[in-house]
């Protein structure tokens, strides 16, 4: 728990990663994630797992249905871009608002239980979601085929302009595509880890982890804590749907699939990954699952059989044929050990990891440790 | 004056009658004891009033206001604080913090969404908390984890919360249940600290010795029924009490 903050400490901090986001394309390139198109989903799922850490980090409650969110706001991304034109603000703001909205209904209702009933009613909700995208709502969804800009479409403010290729989302004329769009991204990532920090330190947010602590206390304490939960869960919601849009500014492109129940599932381990309940840690595991499901969904056969190629034959190709369930599209294998270890060694996430390493510094000039520093852990 | 009256409240719970027709009324500014054996009916009682439990039948007055249908948030804002059997504490929260919360539920209500602020700069707040930390003795672990204190701790930690709320009502549920003698003798005394700041308490109560050191006056409650009330040395004395509480044995 971050027990001693101030303003300061604040602003440097954000400061830092800032500085360490803006310039991922150039501190990333050696490990070969240097490239526009996975900076972006590091982004644009940093920015979805602050919104669900909000939620899920602070009071406890655990949503299965955060891509509900996601797909709305991609959709309404794309029909802003087919009324009003291609700018990426208001497709932003209309994103923001239209899942706020949908937020607030799903809450409303699924708010009424905690726990296990929370999270199935939130699950239930995102799947109605989902099905109602790909069948009933297809005159406004489009169905399996995905809802795009055409040509023909009205785009009031900028329908006159563009002419032939391919409609892509611009900034007063700059393409977001490419390192334009991870810049985007970029900024819209960092506004919103700014809102979440103020967030954590707020009044506000000391009340969301007093309902994950205990609702029976803050109750006897004149606290209702519905509007409480309700109010966080329409904010994570918010981003979400941020993040939707920012999918369809760098592709302008929304599918019901992004509303399935595995695109939920996937923000939770990021999260959990990460460190539920700290600033950095939900980004972190977002990051390394979109970095590690570009690297080892690229993996195939071939490729295992040059890394060990080395090894005699016989001792090769058993290692290459059960390794080899492991990457391609069984990354998702990987993708589970990593999580069981995580989960079973570093309950905390990612971040506990590092607040144990740093320790273990702390300890190796061999003063002896104020026991103010380490008392709050036990 | 009278800061609290029940009148007529029954509730069972199926065939059970656990409160049978309840009168009772606690003047201002005293301390008033509930006593009774195991399954008197105290707890519940308690939860009638507080309104975690809806009497069948009966009302709450607290002042002017009927407590009867309020929500416990509700009960709260009004001015009636409670200190459970096993402390209720946000466990995972510093102590600091555990006491800003009910310090700014008394300023800012039910619900404020006070977002983008920072909390460590309301210093409105943290002055309020840490000086209520300092009274009951808790000042120099403001930043331990509350989930982390003695037992003894938590209890003043909770009753530090409820008093940081100024309530004009405290209700305390057993509040040295399961404490050593020398804890027992420290929640006395720090309960007749707080007596002078006029505040109304209701105590339930196990233990004669803290009954007897506290309490104005006693009610005992037997099998849903009070059977006797009055002062503190009235009550020992009185033979229907302890054939009921005590099986005839002295105090």
């Amino acid at each position: 728990m971050a027990t001693q903050t101030s303003p300061m400490r604040d602003y440097i901090f954000f400061a830092v990663f800032a500085v360490a986001v803006l310039t991922m394309p150039v501190w990333l390139e050696p490990i070969g994630a240097g490239y526009p198109d996975l900076l972006q989903k590091f982004a644009i799922f940093g920015l979805f797992a602050t919104g669900f850490n909000l939620l899920f980090g602070l009071t406890g409650y655990l949503s299965f249905g955060h891509a509900a969110f996601l797909g709305v706001g991609s959709y309404t991304a794309v029909w802003t871009f087919k009324l009003l034109g291609m700018n990426p603000i208001p497709a932003a703001i209309m994103a923001v608002i239209a899942s706020g909205l949908f937020a607030l209904a799903i809450g409303y209702v699924s708010l009424r239980r905690s726990g296990i009933y929370f999270s199935i009613l939130t699950l239930a909700f995102a799947q109605m979601s989902y099905n109602l995208a790909y069948s009933v709502l297809t005159p406004i969804t489009n169905g399996e085929t995905g809802l795009r800009v055409l040509q023909s479409d009205p785009r009031l403010f900028d329908g006159s302009t563009e002419s032939d290729g391919p409609l892509l989302s611009n900034l007063f004329g700059i393409e977001m595509t490419g390192y334009a769009g991870f810049y985007f991204c970029a900024v819209v990532l960092l506004i919103g880890f700014f809102i979440a920090q103020r967030i954590f330190r707020s009044p506000f947010g000391i009340m969301l982890r007093a309902v994950k602590t205990n609702q029976n206390r803050m109750t006897y304490t004149g606290l209702n804590p519905r509007p409480y939960t309700l109010a966080a869960f329409v904010i994570s919601g918010m981003y979400a749907g941020l993040a939707g849009a920012l999918m369809c500014i760098t592709d302008p492109l929304a599918g019901a699939e992004r509303m399935q129940w595995t695109a939920s599932g996937e923000i939770v381990l990021m999260t959990i990954l990460g460190g539920a309940g700290t600033l950095l840690g939900p980004i972190f595991g977002a990051a390394l699952i979109k970095y590690f499901e570009n690297i080892f969904s690229a993996f195939n056969e071939q490729t295992l059989h040059e890394i060990f190629g080395f090894l005699p034959d016989w001792i090769e190709y058993p290692i290459v044929s059960v390794s080899s369930l492991f990457v391609g599209e069984g990354w998702h294998l990987t993708l589970g050990v990593l999580f069981m270890l995580i989960v079973i060694f570093l309950p905390g996430g990612l971040m506990e990891g590092i607040a144990r390493i740093r320790k273990l510094f702390r300890r190796k000039p061999g003063k002896a440790e104020p026991s103010g520093a380490a008392a709050p852990a036990e | 004056m009278e800061i609290l009256r029940v009148e007529g409240v029954n509730k069972s719970f199926g065939g059970l009658r656990a409160l049978n027709n309840v009168n009772f009324s606690v003047e201002e500014g005293t301390v008033h004891a509930i006593i009774g054996p195991n399954g008197a009916g105290k707890s519940t009682f308690l939860n009638c009033m507080i309104g975690r439990l809806a009497p069948d039948t009966g009302t709450v007055k607290f002042g002017d206001i009927s407590l009867t249908g309020m929500k416990p948030y509700e009960i709260n804002q009004v001015g009636v604080s409670r200190v459970f059997q096993t402390p209720e504490i946000f466990s995972e929260l510093t102590l600091l913090e555990n006491v800003m919360i009910p310090t700014m539920a008394k300023r800012d209500g039910v619900f404020a969404l006070h977002a983008f602020k920072r909390l460590d700069q309301d210093t409105e707040i943290v002055d309020q908390a840490l000086h209520m930390l300092e009274d009951v003795g808790l000042a120099e672990k403001k930043d331990s984890i509350a989930g982390s204190l003695s037992r003894g701790d938590k209890r003043r930690l909770e009753l530090a919360m409820c008093l940081s709320q100024e309530p004009k009502l405290l209700l305390l549920d057993e509040p040295t249940a399961g404490m050593s003698r020398a804890d027992t003798n420290n929640t006395i005394d720090l309960l007749k600290r707080i007596g002078d700041r006029g505040i109304t308490k209701v105590v339930i109560e196990h233990d004669m010795h803290v009954v007897f050191s506290l309490a104005d006056k006693v009610t005992v409650l037997a099998q849903g029924t009070i059977i006797a009330e009055g002062k503190p040395e009235d009550i020992k004395g009185d033979p229907r009490v302890q054939e009921a509480y005590l099986g005839g044995a002295h105090l």
